[in-house]
């Protein structure tokens, strides 16, 4: 019997240091292991170097003063009003470093680091100020096989991205790390598993493999056991980004940005919402969208 | 070498409509004058941009980009790809805000393998473009210390560089169309090295406005007016852009949608009017 690797979000909080370098995985505000970033925003740790598709995720973890420096092609809510009100505080304070870069590059940063390779070629980057944001750290390589009419090409020389965890959230999980989407997009949760040395799980739906591969078509199998080291049942832990199973939540995300405007209303929303265990949440979550339905009538 | 690969890929009218337009209805003049509107102008000459795409994706960010890339494939450019702007290849053209029938698979990793295949056209917005074509939708200030924060610089970087990019601008004024651009997100004409073959795919292919229709054809690369929106005077055009553009007073009229084109944007793209929000 293979490994039983069900844990609790405390037991992931355990493991977290300061200044370590964690991805998540998701895009925008699509499934976003938001469970795991709840617990990671409440928790001691500091200084995070963050890499990401970004979305609500950066955010919470901005507002939270955890991010020192931050990988990203770009940061969005995918709704209206689109900008992270704390991404965009963090960044017009000047209180993180960012190294952004093409969606691309992201990609390809982590197929490298993968792939256990330095870096790997791309074009994207080329002639844009994606180069100065990196200050020096981003360089260039000339192919040695020059093209037909004896011009050589140079490109960027995406480094790996290595990522100290990563966290993702899949639809539907067994207890040993086998996982599936059940939505129209992998999006990378794969690729970051395997850039990290760590690697952290979150599910809506914990099943026995029998169920799991009888569920979804094999394609769907974006994780192996070799991919995950712990798996956290969190239903609708994605919340208030979408999954396979549920849409987003987009009256609570429009109530996360109008309570970003103010520190009365964040530190109501943060009183209410974050400084609590995610069973908590859930209960306020739902507590709030009945008290919605309420006011509409 | 800029645009050698992936370049100018015009077909003449004649040919489009040789191959795609059944000819018994074409795009012959109105045949009674119709009151066409601002957004109307903006949906055809966004069609316009696919004129001759062939069998490439056709990425359009904003709605009346996505109006025009319908057109295009429900006139001139049948074999467009389009998406449901999700992950989904749709095999019929839908009005705008609906879905169909699909035909194929494109989740985000896809993309990006598209990308790099050049075999794609994207519209995107910017929040500031200059006279060379460099386009900003990341941020304003400073790189570590912005004044605004928008979304970062997306694939901008990589869809210029590897295939045709056009924008579309919907309120067309100096603080868009200024000097310099904060942040380079897409990448300009001014930034190429010739030595370096993977520049050679840059190709800004148009630029379109509520005003009017605009490429990077004027001298060294620089912005250039194709046409102006009916209504539009060069002066106009002059007083809402920082920087001068060539050809401004010879831009011709853009010209009249078809019969066809007309009834399609109304009745079967977008029967609400969404047009109508994006350009008053």
């Amino acid at each position: 019997m293979p490994t039983d690797k069900t844990s609790t979000l405390d037991d992931v909080v355990a493991e977290l240091r300061d200044g370590m370098t964690i991805g998540i995985g998701g895009w925008g505000s699509r499934r976003k292991p938001m469970a795991l970033v709840r617990a990671i925003a409440r928790s001691d740790v500091k200084d995070l170097t963050v890499v990401t598709y970004g979305g609500p995720d950066l955010g919470l973890l901005c507002a939270a003063g955890k991010v020192r420096r931050a990988y990203y092609g770009f940061v969005s809510l995918d709704s209206a009003p689109f900008y992270d009100p704390w991404f965009a505080k963090a960044r017009t304070s000047g209180e993180i470093e960012v190294r952004e870069m093409d969606e691309g590059m992201v990609k390809c940063g982590l197929e490298a680091a993968a792939a256990r390779l330095p870096f790997l070629p791309i074009r994207a980057g080329l002639g844009s100020d994606v180069l100065k944001f990196w200050e020096g750290e981003l360089k260039t390589v000339e192919s040695p096989y020059p093209d037909a009419d004896g011009r050589t090409q140079t490109l960027v020389a995406m480094p790996a991205l290595k990522l100290d965890a990563a966290f993702v959230h899949l639809d539907l999980a067994d207890a040993h790390g086998n996982a599936a989407y059940t939505g129209v997009d992998p999006y990378f949760d794969d690729l970051y598993c395997a850039a990290a040395e760590r690697r952290y799980l979150e599910t809506d739906q914990l099943v026995s493999t029998e169920v799991l591969v009888k569920t979804v078509p094999h394609q769907r199998l974006l994780l192996n056991r070799m991919n995950v080291d712990r798996v956290v049942h969190a239903p609708n832990g994605a919340h208030f980004t979408f999954a396979g199973e549920y849409g987003r939540d987009e009256k609570f995300q429009q109530f996360y940005v109008a309570s970003a405007k103010e520190p009365d209303t964040w530190e109501a929303f943060s009183r209410r919402f974050l400084q609590v265990d995610e069973a908590t949440y859930q209960r306020e979550v739902t507590a709030w969208q009945a008290e919605q339905e309420e006011n509409a009538q | 070498m800029a645009g050698r690969a992936g370049g100018e890929r015009t077909v003449s009218t004649a040919e489009t409509q040789a191959t795609n337009i059944p000819p018994a209805e074409p795009s012959s003049p109105l045949a009674e004058p119709v009151e066409v509107t601002r957004a109307e102008y903006c949906v055809i000459s966004c069609a316009g941009i696919f004129a001759g795409a062939g069998e490439i994706m056709a990425s359009p960010m904003a709605p009346v980009p996505l109006l025009g890339a319908r057109l295009a494939r429900l006139t001139t450019e049948p074999d467009l790809l389009i998406t449901d702007g999700e992950a989904l290849i749709l095999a019929d053209t839908p009005p705008i805000g609906k879905t169909g029938p699909i035909e194929g698979w494109m989740p985000f990793r896809k993309v990006f393998d598209v990308v790099a295949s050049g075999r794609r056209h994207v519209v995107m917005g910017a929040n500031q473009i200059d006279r060379h074509g460099n386009q900003n939708l990341s941020a304003f200030g400073p790189l570590q210390h912005p004044t605004r924060q928008m979304f970062g610089v997306r694939g901008a970087p990589g869809n210029t560089i590897n295939h045709p990019t056009s924008y579309w601008v919907p309120r067309h004024t100096a603080r868009v169309f200024g000097e310099t651009v904060d942040i380079v997100s897409g990448i300009g004409y001014d930034k190429v090295d010739p030595d370096n073959p993977a520049y050679d795919d840059l190709n800004i292919h148009r630029v379109v406005t509520n005003l009017g229709v605009f490429d990077f054809g004027g001298a060294g690369h620089t912005m250039r007016a194709l046409s102006l929106h009916p209504g539009v005077t060069a002066d106009e055009v002059a007083e809402n852009t920082g920087f001068e553009i060539e050809g401004l007073a010879d831009a011709p009229e853009t010209r009249q949608p078809t019969a066809e084109e007309l009834g399609l944007i109304r009745d079967v793209l977008d029967p609400k009017g969404v047009r109508n929000k994006e350009v008053r």
